[in-house]
């Protein structure tokens, strides 16, 4: 299983590297939404309390990780975009690949991109935001889990409504309220780690929690998902 | 495997397409009897609540549609397991048709909810564990009847619905659970532990339950029933269409 994971995962990066959707498309989106907040939400306002923060910088967690969901979107949708032609799920299946494995594999791949996007984000929201930074290690640590939790649970739905002419619209619909949870953890816990303050850790450990669960439904529901008769 | 009734125009006796029978006519008239009871206790029998004054009326139909709604889902669950062990179109249908009417029932709840929350929390939304859990619900289960509503091959729709069915509720409780994490309290259980609500209101209360209870139930079988000859129809046409092109393949 973990072999045929590695062999999707492969697959679905040496695609990305040739076509660079991630890079080129789903990147840009993020850091234009980015951008956009900062004009939604007035700059200049500062929330005057034990330290002057403008808003921006108060709310950036929340921010980042919404961002994150909306990219993380685009970067499913294009994960099973690649498997909608040519009969592409039939020759999965023709070729012998573990249902849990071929989970696991599209997972991965969606993670290791949305990590990739999450750096530059991040430094984007640093940047822009103007959000300080108290404990890089929870920061690193909340990161990695949220985005196996966002990719196992993301992948998973993105499979339930693959092969679909309506799946654009129906991803959105299944798989922001199953991440909810998800952007609650990560938004504490990245506010924990970038103003500091305590619990930031136990919220860690529930995205590691979540990102376990989700893993583990996605391993059992995904061949009964990809059945197609 | 339900027996499929023949629904070609050339069948010599035209089939029994209703979806009425004689225990849904029973359910629906005592529907309507003890929501006029309900009414009746409701707004004029009983009295106001101490703290609550008038806005407590509103309860006999915000628990009793919430509690109706989670029992849907909870069919939901079960029909969905089943259907997964089973692969029996009865269970299918029936997850499918619980989550219809569980809809319709926790929009009702969230709506009275509100409208209860404005003049006793002073706000028509607290971010609570229970409320944000259930408007996640909410909008969980709209999702999962988007997926019914897919031009899948049945089985394939039905396998995916009923994943979908099971999951929805295990993020219902994860949902539920890092928000009370998250957040204060609910102000708990109303009816059980409040001693403020007793007599009359209980009772009221009491009859609001019954009362969507047989609507629900009312529903939930004719909504049962429509979805069975949607999915005959579904097949007869398919049957037709197959035959059709046998018979151009033969000519």
């Amino acid at each position: 299983m973990l072999h045929d994971a590695w062999i999707m995962a492969r697959k679905d990066l040496r695609i990305e590297w040739v076509t660079r959707v991630a890079t080129g498309q789903v990147l840009p989106f993020g850091a234009l939404v980015l951008i956009l907040f900062g004009l939604a939400l007035n700059p200049d306002l500062v929330i005057v309390g034990e330290q002057r923060r403008s808003i921006l910088a108060q709310v950036a967690p929340g921010l980042f990780w919404i961002t994150v969901l909306l990219a993380s979107l685009l970067a499913l949708g294009r994960s099973f975009a690649l498997e909608a032609n040519d009969g592409n799920v039939d020759a999965l299946k023709m070729a012998g690949l573990d249902p849990a494995g071929v989970f696991l594999g599209k997972a991965m791949a969606v993670a290791a991109q949305l990590l990739a996007i999450e750096v530059v984000l991040g430094f984007g929201a640093f940047v822009l935001y103007g959000t300080p930074l108290a404990n890089f290690v929870m920061l690193v640590c909340a990161v990695i889990l949220a985005t196996v939790g966002v990719a196992a649970a993301g992948t998973l739905y993105a499979g339930i409504a693959s092969g679909l002419r309506a799946r654009d619209t129906l991803v959105p619909l299944l798989v922001l309220p199953i991440l909810s949870p998800v952007l609650l953890a990560a938004t504490l816990s990245t506010e924990a780690a970038v103003f500091g303050g305590s619990g930031g850790w136990s919220w860690v450990m529930l995205l590691g929690v979540f990102a376990v669960i989700y893993l583990g439904v996605g391993m059992l529901a995904f061949g009964l998902v990809m059945e197609e008769t | 495997m339900i027996e499929s009734p023949n629904l070609t125009p050339s069948s010599p006796t035209p089939p029994n397409l209703s979806t009425a029978s004689k225990a849904t006519r029973i359910i629906g008239w005592a529907a309507l009897a003890v929501t006029g009871l309900a009414l009746l206790f409701g707004l004029v029998i009983s009295g106001p609540e101490v703290n609550m004054r008038d806005s407590v009326r509103l309860l006999y139909v915000h628990v009793p549609s919430i509690l109706t709604a989670y029992t849907c889902f909870g069919i939901t669950l079960v029909g969905s397991v089943m259907y997964l062990r089973t692969q029996s179109q009865f269970w299918d249908l029936a997850a499918a048709s619980a989550a219809e009417v569980g809809v319709v029932f926790l929009g009702l709840g969230l709506v009275t909810g509100a409208l209860w929350g404005k003049p006793t929390w002073g706000t028509y939304w607290e971010w609570d564990p229970r409320l944000t859990s259930t408007a996640v619900m909410f909008i969980m289960y709209i999702g999962y009847l988007a997926i019914r509503r897919m031009e899948f091959s049945p089985e394939v729709r039905s396998r995916r619905a009923a994943v979908v069915g099971i999951i929805s509720i295990l993020n219902v409780i994860i949902v539920h659970y890092s928000v009370q994490w998250w957040r204060g309290l609910h102000q708990g259980q109303t009816f059980g532990l409040d001693p403020q609500i007793r007599d009359m209101q209980y009772f009221s209360w009491f009859l609001g339950t019954v009362a969507m209870a047989l609507v629900a139930s009312w529903l939930l079988i004719h909504r049962f029933r429509v979805s069975w000859l949607e999915r005959q129809v579904e097949e007869s046409q398919l049957v037709r269409a197959l035959a059709e092109r046998r018979r151009e393949a033969g000519e």
